[in-house]
């Protein structure tokens, strides 16, 4: 099956001669050389793919091109170079009416500050984008209904935007990006306005809504913590390149780079890597009392290894057993060594 | 020199400003006065210009693309020039669209008479749109108050509207009502387009904003006679010159309300699969409407502040009988008619606000009758008072008051008021003259003798230093550029005249407007209440002010400058409120805990933190003083606006003269804009201000 999402050799850099200066570099592009003729380098070289149904989180600082990524995939900027392809087909080729078709079909996206209509209530900002499509009233407002009950604001419907705390507008900028049902869900920075307490819940809220709509998900944070919770898969930006892009626990256990390792360093292990990252192989030795999962996270069953004092069989998804695991390894996640 | 002297001199503004000080007053004393010299006066190269303009008008009215169009008096065709036929079509629709609405309220048949025969409606004498009852007009002033915003905006329509029409001043308030209807929306719909233009194409804002800026600080007067030389005289003229000075603050308001967007929400509509159009007017025009519709209560305030000088090209109401009641000397009858030109424009300022801030209900469940509640209520008022009116033809025998009072036949306290002036120009006479004049020979006489012995080349390198030292050299060459083209003028004297009334006017009413607002400004409750004093002056018409000093005063420097000053006090009392309403509480917070004493707080923390936002004030007065100065020709100085003024009476180069001296105005007030403001705006960075 062919990714949802495909990018390959994506730039996107800022200023009047980008162009120029990009062929005559043949696409290497050094930042700083670039910034010296009046240009920014927002993007530099982006090639990956996201699969149906699987979430990408992009993890940067501000000013890392995270952002800048995600509006060139949704093309609300143009890519300076390079072929994104959604469902196989180039969306820097599309004109202006298959653009907005591509949006009203497939596309919702979520932003850092809401972005809600102060002029519309929360069933209207929920329906909108239906009713720019043309669905009638009725039934936009029909679906917006489902929606609100979705993202867990029935009964306020008929509040405008700024009667609502930040969280409830995210859940409102949230319920309006799912309204069309589109396919691929952008997500740029929707918890980073909110305070803490209500991010972990709403992070929470997006799992359990990911677990039901299951979308092909782009998801921008700058917080490490946020992306190693949500992502199946993690890109480190730095300078408008890619600086790793694996699985959480690949990246917490083998950073790329110096960069990488800088955020991995802090992160509690057992919070992030799985049983099988650091089981052994099959051992006849092992009780047979009880098995874990190879993809339980190391935290949650910790208790239960280091109670047993024997080695504990892995079994992956059915059942079959597939490895063992030593307690003296669990050890040495949780306390170093 | 030593290097370091020069160091200090590249780092040290001040040091700049002290050696431009000291070179201007070197050039000024050493440079002799004398007529064939170049560096004390440039020679008029450019007095072609006034009549070059004045052509290309006559040129366009009657030369250019002549079209053949039918005669049907002589029953044939004739060459007609296309501009001219234009300007033709444009001053009939307006005028049929301004008569129209002055009939429906104050009836008439002049509307009946473009729609059917002279002769059938000479027979027909019945056949004529009947008044609308001022008792029913001002029923209707109450109840659309109160659905903007509850029973206090009501009562102060409905007794606006009552007072109006006891005084006599129904029919003159319409008339100036009905101009504002017609012409608040054409401002309306132009500034909306133009602004959202601007908004969606970069290349058009940046040629709108030179445009703008030349428009918003011309005075007014200086349109009147080309639109004369253009459209003739009547109410449409006046209509057409106040299109002129309303729009331009509409389309701003919309410019800045369109960019005040958050980027994101442009997104979210794309994202959304807005079509261009749906962006437009689903997702930008609501969500800047707040802005859009502040901009509409700019407009109708520029509307009632232009009555006067619309009457000046023919516009009937208010405006025209406040002038001829200053022609003649009669204060009371003036001061009544702008009371009401101040009425209405409260009045109309409110009910606009209301109307902006209104939160729309969608969710209203409302049965038709009450939606329509209102209307259906005022339908019933005219109704009744039509019918209580009609009945009592028959008791009045010549003037039926419950229809219109009218002017001679309203009550007046206009002699209350005159011999209140009276009284005052008794018990004062002396202290007032005696100031009066030593201000005239103390301060004003030789101020303005010092300003017109000021060589060109002191002159210039005072303003062109200036905007170099705060800009650049590319600031200081548009600074330099701009008065080359009035030194070039024949009327550099007179512009010079204008100077030191406008520099007069700007330094009293930068003083007294930092003064007050440091007052009350410091306190939550002041600095609300000077706002609304400051609200409350700003929506009496320009006009308004010159009544009062002109009788305290007479027809001197003095008047126009004092009114000049209180006029231009209120912009830089708001701004000095602003500014220190900007200084972050942490840095007050800071003083407190370092212990600074009230004067110390002032001067060490709010004073160099509100500055440049003051500064931007002073900017603002600078366009108030040379408004009002030059509005003072109308009652007699001498300076760029009695020459303005004068045109309205030379036919032949006027609309020429009047453009040029316009323009001269504006250049002035840009100049002192462009410095102040990249004075200001580079403070600001350097304060860390946003």
């Amino acid at each position: 099956m062919s990714p949802t999402i495909s990018c390959s050799s994506v730039y996107k850099i800022f200023g009047g001669n980008a162009h120029k200066l990009l062929e005559e570099n043949d696409g290497r592009v050094d930042a700083a050389k670039f910034q010296e003729s009046g240009c920014i380098v927002g993007v530099n070289d982006a090639s990956f793919d996201v699969n149906k149904g699987e979430m990408l989180v992009v993890m940067g600082l501000s000013g890392s091109g995270k952002s800048t990524l995600l509006r060139c995939i949704s093309r609300l900027t143009e890519a300076t170079a390079g072929k994104i392809l959604i469902d196989g087909e180039d969306i820097c080729l599309m004109n202006n009416k298959q653009l907005i078709e591509l949006r009203r079909e497939k596309m919702g996206m979520v932003f850092q500050n809401f972005a809600l209509l102060p002029h519309k209530t929360v069933l209207e900002n929920i329906a909108f984008p239906l009713q720019v499509k043309g669905v009638t009233t009725d039934n936009s407002i029909q679906k917006a209904l489902e929606m609100v009950e979705l993202v867990g604001l029935k009964g306020r419907e008929n509040y405008f935007p700024r009667e609502l705390s930040g969280g409830q507008q995210q859940r409102v900028g949230i319920a309006r990006s799912l309204a069309v049902e589109p396919d691929i869900w952008f997500l740029d920075e929707p918890f980073s306005a909110l305070d803490p307490l209500i991010r972990k819940e709403m992070q929470d809220e997006f799992l359990r809504l990911q677990s039901v709509l299951n979308k092909t998900i782009m998801f921008v944070t700058h917080d490490f913590d946020e992306a190693l919770r949500l992502a199946d898969r993690i890109a480190i930006m730095k300078d408008g390149i890619i600086e790793q892009l694996d699985k959480p626990d690949n990246i917490v256990l083998n950073p790329a780079t110096d960069y990488v390792k800088r955020f991995t360093e802090d992160v509690p292990r057992e919070k992030v890597l799985k049983i099988e990252s650091i089981m052994d192989g099959v051992d006849p030795n092992a009780s047979s009392d009880f098995a874990i999962s190879k993809s339980e996270i190391i935290e949650t069953v910790a208790e239960k290894i280091l109670n047993s004092k024997e080695i504990i069989k892995v079994t992956d998804e059915n059942n079959n057993i597939v490895g063992s695991i030593n307690p003296s390894k669990v050890i040495k996640v949780l306390f170093g060594g | 020199m030593d290097k370091t002297y020069l160091e200090t001199i590249r780092n040290s503004k001040p040091t700049q400003f002290g050696i431009l000080l000291v070179l201007f007053f070197a050039l000024y004393h050493l440079v002799p006065h004398n007529d064939g010299n170049y560096l004390w006066r440039l020679p008029s190269l450019l007095k072609g210009i006034p009549l070059a303009i004045n052509n290309v008008i006559f040129s366009a009215l009657y030369d250019w693309f002549p079209l053949k169009v039918w005669d049907p008096i002589f029953e044939m065709y004739e060459e007609k020039a296309a501009f001219r036929e234009f300007t033709k079509a444009v001053s009939q629709g307006l005028l049929f669209l301004i008569t129209f609405v002055r009939e429906l309220l104050l009836g008439g048949d002049k509307i009946i008479d473009v729609f059917v025969s002279d002769a059938w409606l000479k027979e027909n004498e019945w056949l004529s749109w009947p008044a609308l009852p001022w008792t029913a007009g001002a029923v209707g002033a109450f109840i659309l108050g109160y659905q903007l915003n509850g029973i206090r905006l009501g009562l102060l329509g409905g007794i606006g509207a009552l007072y109006i029409a006891i005084f006599g001043n129904w029919v003159p308030s319409i008339q100036t009502l009905s101009f504002v209807l017609i012409t608040t929306p054409i401002c309306f719909v132009l500034g909306l387009s133009f602004g959202i233009w601007g908004y969606l194409d970069k290349k058009v804002e940046t040629a709108l904003q030179p445009v703008l800026n030349v428009m918003q600080t011309m005075p007014q007067f200086a349109y009147l006679v080309p639109i004369i030389a253009l459209f003739g005289l009547g109410d449409h003229a006046g209509s057409i010159a106040t299109i002129i000075i309303a729009t331009p603050p509409m389309i701003r308001n919309t410019i800045l309300g369109l960019k005040r967007i958050s980027p994101e929400v442009v997104e979210a509509g794309l994202m959304s699969g807005c079509t261009k159009s749906q962006l437009l007017f689903k997702v930008l025009i609501p969500t800047a409407r707040r802005d859009i519709l502040n901009g509409v209560n700019t407009v109708i305030m520029q509307c009632l502040a232009m009555v006067v000088i619309a009457s000046f090209v023919g516009a009937k109401g208010l405006g025209l009988n406040l002038k001829i009641a200053l022609n003649s000397l009669k204060i009371g009858k003036a001061a009544e008619a702008g009371l009401c030109i101040v009425i209405i424009a409260v009045i109309l300022d409110r009910f606009t606000k209301a109307w902006a801030n209104k939160p729309v209900d969608y969710f209203e469940n409302l049965t038709l009758f009450e939606r329509h509640r209102s209307l259906v209520i005022f339908g019933a008022a005219i109704l009744v008072f039509s019918i209580i009116a009609f009945i009592a033809n028959g008791y009045f025998d010549k003037i039926n008051y419950l229809y219109i009072i009218p002017i001679e036949k309203g009550l007046t306290i206009a002699h209350y008021i005159d011999s209140g002036v009276d009284w005052v120009w008794d018990t004062f006479f002396y202290t007032l003259n005696t100031f009066n004049k030593f201000l005239l020979t103390q301060v004003l006489g030789p101020m303005k003798k010092a300003y017109l012995g000021m060589p060109v080349i002191s002159t210039f390198t005072l303003a062109m230093g200036a905007a170099y030292i705060v800009g650049g050299l590319r600031t200081g060459l548009i600074v330099g550029g701009m008065l080359l083209f009035i030194a070039l003028s024949e009327y550099w004297d007179r512009a010079l005249i204008t100077m030191y009334m406008a520099t007069f006017a700007v330094l009293m009413a930068s003083l007294n407007g930092i003064v007050l607002g440091s007052i009350f400004g410091r306190s939550e409750r002041g600095s609300q209440i000077l706002l609304s004093v400051c609200d409350f002056f700003e929506t009496f018409p320009s006009f308004v002010y010159l009544i009062p000093v002109i009788f305290l005063f007479n027809i001197t420097d003095t008047s126009v400058l004092i009114a000049a000053i209180i006029y231009a006090t209120v912009p830089a009392t708001r701004y000095t409120v602003w500014g220190l309403k900007s200084v972050p509480l942490s840095l007050h917070e800071a003083g407190t805990m370092s212990g600074v004493s009230p004067f110390q707080r002032w001067t060490n923390i709010e004073i160099p933190i509100a500055f440049p936002t003051v500064m931007l004030g002073v900017n603002q007065t600078v366009v108030f003083s040379l408004q009002m100065v030059i509005l003072g020709a109308l009652i007699g100085t001498e300076d760029l606006g009695q020459i303005i003024f004068g045109a309205l009476s030379r036919t032949k180069d006027g609309a020429g003269v009047a453009l040029t001296l316009g323009i001269f105005v504006s250049l002035i007030a840009i100049s002192v804009d462009v410095i102040v403001r990249n004075w200001a705006e580079d403070r600001k960075k350097a304060l860390g201000l946003d």
